[in-house]
């Protein structure tokens, strides 16, 4: 149990002292069959937002169409672009095209049926947010959905659009 | 001695983080990774027949690191069991590390050697994954290359044994699997395909299994085979996919040691355009287990993934008391989903539009034509699409609406019309068909910007089994930090006035960031728990859960 203990606060140490993340050189297709670099992502210097879910995933789903109201909104006075990675795998995900047209979103939609992205991120469940700065780095983390949550996540980008 | 490798691993790269932490610019690449600890005290309780180990409490552990810079990556997952979680398989025990890989990854090519996930196609042919809270992993264990010559096409070769358990370190089962899958993106190699909405993926893979045969009384392939083909186009609004899959003859305890080739084979079709999508599934199998250990059960060893051709619930009532699975020996299934958005301000649609799915699925057994003169053990005949029709082995109506009235009020309505054939998925404690209706009010009202309360109803009605069900759920979430629950779950319809009972569950959670500290206190019913549509038994539990999971 000591030893335990010991791993996990060595953990926290390493992690938090290492240099700013960026997403991985991962490779994932996004509902129309394209392929896309993760690594490669950019949004001309303003913020990027990155939203794990799954069609399976209720808090998800309700996050998703919350921002979806606001979205015009948040792009215009901010310049952000969201990002909805869905986790789905071979059972449901080709319900994720179907559905996110239905929906009527405005993201950009990539599949992660492999849980490639998932896995180099360290996501535990999701609903799982990321928030990257206009260079690319990871800036916040958070997991799970609260009503309320998408203003947290919005006064950071808009904190972060002001920088 | 595994885990004191991790230690100077974790302390080297500390130090080396340290001394160069005054060079900001020096690329040292990165650490991301999770920390996830559950541990459950379990207190007897005869009514609900809940389970307690002789420890009284059980602490699962996991922590995952990964390493990368700009070349090279590498990561482990460290796994404690003191002792494992009722429900998780029960031969899991020890800390130690459950996973681990070093490898290069370039734009083009990706060398991973130790442990990796993979899926070819729609995974019947292969697929190694994880599944932690149900703990399922059969993590390869070998050799795995992507190369990618040009863009738009992409090679996967790989070899290696799969994950069976987990003793104080990875246990890897007997067999040896061996792949190749390639996959070719045409609008990447002719981009004028884009220009008229165009797009064709194709693919085909080659997998392979080895394993001695240490059988005496039958002869035994040691070396069985599968082949896939597919092909996908998309073109503007449509798309179609079909795969097809075949596997050598494979005598495995699953398909009782016949020399039959199985086969699968899968199709899907879809429309979508703003406010509208519908999807059609169409499946056929037929002996399609396929394990690198002809002897394994449950979900060990398995080289491939057969989906459930059904919706995956969210509502407890209908995801978790008869949840459909696939049944590898042969099945036949069915899935429409028709999604709409009434538009908003129309005057159905109201103010934000209204949302309605509707889906429909059903599985059958497949027709077996006997063989005369079975020489061959072959054991039966069968044609793709082939089925028994008095052999209904699942079927699911639901339709779902859902409303945003405004601002503060949110509701969503879901009827399920349910036949469950528990002859042939093995869940409840008695056989024939069960038929079900259930209804679910889910209703949200934001009472500030940062209060919420949500309230679901749910009522499940059966004459089959354990009879009639309502669940109540009573959610206060105080945002972005606090989540207050309340849970009901009571039996009212049991034959048996003993066995009407209410299973309360009251929950506490506290998130920051990446960072989720939950307690549960109180009764969880025997059942099914599913994670986006597997599904694994857990027995009946009374005590409290502490749990604890942060991400860096």
């Amino acid at each position: 149990m000591k030893r335990l203990a010991a791993f996990f606060a060595l953990l926290f140490v390493v992690s938090t002292s290492f240099a700013q993340e960026k997403l991985p050189n991962v490779i994932l297709k996004d509902i129309n069959g394209n392929s896309v670099n993760l690594s490669e992502l950019s949004n001309n210097g303003k913020p990027i937002v990155i939203n794990f879910w799954a069609t399976w995933c209720a808090p998800c789903k309700r996050e998703l169409n919350t921002i979806h109201d606001l979205y015009e909104d948040w792009k215009e006075e901010t310049g952000v672009k969201i990002y909805a990675i869905s986790v789905d795998d071979q059972r449901t995900v080709d319900k994720v095209k179907p559905y996110t047209n239905a929906q009527g979103w405005e993201y950009e939609v990539l599949l992660d049926t492999n849980g490639d992205l998932k896995r180099a991120i360290g996501v535990n469940n999701v609903p799982f947010t990321l928030l990257l700065d206009g260079k690319g780095n990871i800036v916040w983390k958070h997991n799970n959905y609260n009503p309320g949550d998408e203003n947290e996540l919005y006064e950071k980008i808009v904190k972060l659009s002001a920088e | 001695m595994k885990s004191v490798n991790l230690y100077i691993w974790a302390a080297c790269l500390f130090a080396a983080q340290f001394s160069y932490a005054q060079f900001d610019n020096l690329q040292l690449g990165t650490v991301t990774g999770n920390i996830e600890s559950t541990f459950q005290y379990y207190q007897p309780d005869s009514v609900i027949n809940a389970q307690v180990p002789p420890e009284k409490g059980a602490l699962n552990s996991f922590a995952n690191i990964n390493y990368r810079n700009s070349f090279f990556k590498a990561g482990v997952r460290f796994e404690s069991y003191l002792p494992v979680l009722l429900g998780y398989p029960q031969r899991f025990k020890g800390s130690g590390l459950g996973y681990r890989y070093a490898g290069y990854s370039s734009k083009s090519l990706e060398v991973t050697v130790g442990n990796f996930y993979d899926q070819f196609g729609s995974g019947m042919v292969f697929r190694s994954f994880e599944e932690r809270q149900l703990g399922i992993d059969n993590a390869m264990d070998g050799v795995h290359l992507k190369y990618r010559p040009y863009k738009g096409i992409e090679l996967t070769g790989l070899i290696g044994k799969q994950r069976f358990e987990f003793d104080s370190r990875l246990v890897d089962g007997q067999g040896i699997v061996r792949g190749i899958n390639g996959e070719v993106d045409f609008r990447s190699l002719f981009p004028v395909l884009d220009s008229i909405g165009l797009q064709i993926t194709a693919g085909g893979s080659f997998v392979s299994k080895f394993q001695k045969d240490q059988n005496t009384q039958l002869v035994l392939p040691e070396n069985v085979a599968a082949y896939s083909g597919r092909l996908k186009v998309d073109y503007k609004d449509f798309f179609i996919s079909g795969e097809y899959v075949l596997k050598e003859n494979d005598p495995s305890q699953d398909n009782g040691y016949i020399y039959k080739n199985g086969y699968g084979v899968l199709i899907n079709a879809g429309y979508s355009q703003k406010g509208f999508g519908i999807l059609f599934q169409a499946k056929s199998i037929d002996n399609m287990s396929f394990r690198s250990d002809r002897s394994a059960g449950l979900t060990d060893l398995q080289v491939n993934f057969l989906p459930a051709l059904t919706k995956t619930h969210t509502y407890n009532l209908a995801a978790t008391l008869y949840p459909y699975a696939t049944i590898p020996n042969g099945e036949i299934a069915y899935q429409t989903d028709v999604m709409y958005t009434i538009p908003k301000g129309s005057l159905i649609g109201g103010k934000y539009g209204t949302k309605i799915n509707m889906n429909f699925s059903t599985a059958y057994d497949i027709k077996r034509n006997t063989i005369e003169n079975d020489s061959f053990l072959r054991g039966y005949s069968s044609t793709p699409f082939g089925m028994n029709s008095d052999s209904l082995f699942f079927r699911d109506f639901n339709i779902e609406i859902s409303r945003k009235f405004n601002k503060k009020l949110f509701v969503n309505l879901v009827y399920y019309n349910q036949a469950f054939n528990a002859s042939a998925n093995i869940v409840a404690q008695t056989l024939g068909y069960i038929y079900t209706n259930i209804a679910v009010v889910d209703v949200t009202y934001k009472l500030s910007k940062k209060h919420s309360l949500r309230g679901e109803l749910q009522g499940l009605w059966t004459k089959q089994d354990k009879g009639d069900w309502a669940t109540i759920v009573l959610e206060y979430t105080i945002s972005p930090h606090w989540t207050f629950g309340f849970i009901d779950q009571w039996n009212y319809g049991n034959d048996l006035l003993a066995q009407r009972v209410h299973y309360l569950l009251g929950s506490f959670s506290y998130i920051t960031g990446s960072t989720r500290f939950m307690l549960n206190v109180g009764k969880q019913r025997a059942g099914i728990f599913c994670v986006g549509g597997i599904c694994r038994q857990v027995p009946a539990s009374n005590g409290f859960t502490f749990s604890f999971t942060h991400s860096f």
